[in-house]
């Protein structure tokens, strides 16, 4: 069967002035699928979510979104949603209100239908409770939300967020995601930007990573994982001195004596460096010398790791 | 680069074109969002409650406002408030109403982060100016309503529905006092417009900057100052706010209409001009770029410099059409003016004092003016006329004659202020068969058409 991408790029360049944003960008995003997009500030993500959204147009490039063409601004078609740089939220008025005005202003539906869609829209994000508070002293956790409410109240099919949990505690983030996760199960595209990992690496079965307006890495995170050299890695064993002398006689394994995301008074961890057939080699002879491995872990995630990796390299370049 | 497309549980159904959201929907959405902030509902109640209360309250007062034009016939008759309203409207009350309107309604969108918001949600900048243009120009006209509707129910509550006395001192039936109250602040709607137009404008070519805010509000307070200055009349003719002025001529017999018409004109330019500049500018913004508030030198010079050459194209229409020079007051209309006024008055002393009716083709008025006793131009604003009325009272054979002092302002109003003979316009009150009254001749305001009479 084949369907319609949610998103099909090709070759997308923008410029402000002089200012290259975008430098031919290749960009699919099918239905159902969470796409992370991430890059450090200036690398032309939140200009990209512009285009998406109908903001701004290529000046070069082709841009389908749902299958049609875009040729123009705000000409993007019914069943895109979304916000960046925060939601647009009307502090004056309550959550209910913020809603329903949003919902009068797309539909000219019954009142009963609407009121329906603000009410599971709401529901969704976990807002009953304060629907009817003025969204002026709301947190920037309950703004989040709102901001995700009001792009649900549209039944997107593509959902474009940028930084959806920014300011979320772990009990939002675990909402935040859930919600995200059943509108990919319901066919929704959702493109995410996101500055936190974790975010991605919970949600998004591929990745974009732009630096300078460029892509340097577009796919699914295990592939990201296999591309990127080695990782540093946090191993917590019960004989940390007998591990020390296995890794050190490990093939492809380096031993990392600062490392400053591990604790240095932490006498039972060590911190060793290597590619992933090399550490599952290391993993074996931990065990035949009949030492218990408690802990192995990333220090960074290997995302956040190639992230740094493929930026430092392309603004070095 | 690409990634690859995988098979998912979605439906494929052709999307829907983009349609923007009709304006009517738009417009629904502005009125939500400009009714919702305490500020706009407190507005509201100010304009619907705040006039009625002033009224009520200078119509007991001993002491009435009349350095506003109709504040000293606030004890004679209801329909002296709201005119005394709308003079006072005119300077402060309707450029700050615009200003808090029209000035702020797209520099919000700035300072709330939500244009991208709406943008995504109407998807049409025209949509979205003619939906924040209509909803301010619903609020400000509400608000307008309010001011006359809540100064004329006060004021006829404290005074009552009685005949008015006319800017040249001649009587208006209650009904047409009515009337002409009505297209009084009818006509104010013009400057009105216009300066919500610049508001429109500052908002948009201004962005989060107080000064977009503050714009009509300072627009309206230089061109009320500007009308102060002893400028050309094509000038003073040709700025946006002189309509806040000329309506005292339908209170005139006859009404002084060329100067309303073309104050009107000229304000009804400004607006459609400001307005359209406002369009052009908000459809060039960039909105990709948040740091970018539409603020500019860019903005400002495409702004300004179009305004500007309105004024000069309308000084030029209004010198060549009207043939009007100078300060428009010279000393033959000073004193028909005065002899007009104070003809119609004295009939109206001689009703209050039950004497015989007179006609003013029997009293025959006259005055004879000078200004700075006749040692410079006799002509222009100030306070060194002094004229002499001079009047027949049928059966006599003498002539009475009075004496008053004219203070006379660049914008063509004047007081005139008694300087005897103390029977006539010596004392404030007259005693009349019904009791002390205000006397009539005691002061009086006048006055003078700007416009050549042809």
């Amino acid at each position: 069967m084949e369907l319609t991408a949610a998103v099909r790029g090709h070759g997308i360049t923008k410029c402000f002035g002089d200012v290259v944003a975008l430098d031919r960008i290749d960009l699919n995003v099918p239905p159902g699928q969470i796409h992370g997009l991430v890059g450090p500030n200036g690398a032309g993500k939140t200009t990209l979510l512009g285009l998406l959204l109908g903001l701004a147009v290529a000046d070069e490039g082709r841009l389908e979104i749902l299958g049609t063409p875009v040729g123009r601004a705000l000409a993007t078609p019914e069943g895109v949603a979304g916000f960046v740089d925060g939601p647009g939220l009307y502090p004056a008025l309550t959550a209910r209100q913020n809603l329903a005005a949003l919902a009068r202003l797309r539909r000219r539906d019954a009142r009963i239908a609407e009121h329906d869609d603000v009410a599971s829209a709401l529901d969704q994000v976990g807002l009953t409770d304060v629907a009817d508070d003025k969204v002026r002293g709301f947190s920037l956790v309950m703004r989040q939300r709102l901001g995700l409410a009001a792009a649900l109240l549209a039944k997107p099919r593509l959902l474009v967020l940028d930084e959806p949990s920014n300011g979320l505690d772990p009990a939002g983030k675990k909402h935040i995601r859930g919600v995200l996760s059943r509108l990919a199960a319901d066919g929704t595209a959702v493109v995410l930007s996101s500055h936190r990992m974790d975010d991605l690496e919970a949600l998004c079965s591929e990745v974009t990573i732009l630096a300078a307006g460029r892509v340097v890495f577009c796919g699914p995170l295990s592939k990201l994982s296999a591309e990127n050299r080695d990782l540093d890695y946090r191993l917590r064993t019960s004989d940390p001195r007998a591990s020390r002398a296995v890794a050190l006689d490990s093939p492809g394994v380096r031993i990392v004596e600062s490392c400053d995301a591990v604790n240095r008074h932490d006498a039972e961890v060590l911190v060793v460096r290597a590619q992933v057939p090399a550490m599952d080699e290391l993993v074996a002879r931990l065990v035949r010398a009949d030492i218990a491995v408690r802990e192995l872990a990333p220090v960074v995630s290997p995302l956040e790791a190639a992230f740094l990796a493929l930026t430092e390299q392309e603004e070095a370049a | 680069m690409t990634a690859t497309l995988v098979e998912a549980p979605a439906t494929d159904a052709a999307p829907a074109a983009a349609t923007p959201v009709p304006v009517a929907r738009a417009y629904r959405f502005e009125l939500v969002k400009q009714f919702s902030p305490w500020r706009t509902r407190l507005l509201i109640l100010a304009c619907w409650i705040g006039p009625a209360l002033f009224v009520l309250a200078v119509s007991k007062q001993s002491n009435l406002p009349s350095d506003t034009l109709f504040g000293r016939w606030m004890h004679a008759t209801g329909w002296a408030g709201p005119l005394m309203l709308l003079g006072f409207c005119g300077t402060w009350g309707l450029p700050l109403l615009t200003s808090l309107v029209a000035g702020d309604v797209f520099a919000a969108e700035d300072r709330l982060g939500t244009w991208r918001h709406l943008l995504v949600a109407v998807r049409s900048h025209r949509r979205i100016f003619a939906a924040k243009a209509l909803a301010s120009l619903t609020v400000i006209l509400l608000l307008v309503a309010g001011l006359v509707a809540s100064g004329i129910a006060g004021a006829l509550i404290a005074v009552g529905n009685k005949p008015l006395i006319g800017i040249d001192g001649h009587t208006l039936a209650p009904g047409d006092a009515a009337g002409k109250v009505l297209l009084a602040w009818a006509c104010v709607l013009a400057p009105t417009l216009a300066l919500a137009a610049i508001g429109l404008l500052g908002s948009v070519a201004l962005g989060r900057s107080p000064m977009g805010l503050l714009l009509p509000v300072v627009v309206g307070l230089t061109m009320q100052s500007a009308q102060m200055l002893p400028l050309p009349v094509p000038v003073r003719l040709a700025l946006p706010g002189y309509a806040f002025i000329a309506w005292n001529g339908l209170f005139a017999e006859p009404q002084q209409l060329s100067p309303l018409l073309i104050g009107v004109a000229v304000s009804l330019a400004w607006a459609i001009v400001a307005t359209a500049l406002a369009y052009l500018l908000f459809l060039r913004r960039d909105f990709t770029n948040l740091t970018n508030d539409g603020a500019g030198r860019k903005a400002l010079t495409l702004g300004a410099l179009p305004l500007a050459g309105v004024l000069a194209a309308s000084i030029a229409i209004i010198a060549v059409s009207s043939g009007a020079t100078g300060s428009g007051i010279d000393q033959d209309k000073v004193q028909r003016s005065l002899a007009t006024a104070f003809g119609h008055l004295y009939r109206l002393q001689e009703q209050q004092l039950h004497r015989p009716a007179v006609t003013e083709a029997q009293l025959r008025t006259t005055a004879s003016c000078a200004k700075s006793e006749g040692l410079t131009a006799q002509e222009g604003p100030g306070n060194d006329w002094r004229c002499t009325v001079t009047w027949h009272i049928p059966g006599v054979a003498i002539t009475g004659q009075a004496i008053y002092q004219l203070d006379v302002t660049a914008n063509g109003r004047y007081i005139a202020d008694g300087d005897g003979p103390k029977e006539v316009n010596g004392y404030f009150l007259v005693q009349t068969p019904d009791g002390t009254a205000p006397n009539p001749l005691w002061q009086f305001d006048g006055n003078v058409d700007l416009l050549p009479s042809h």
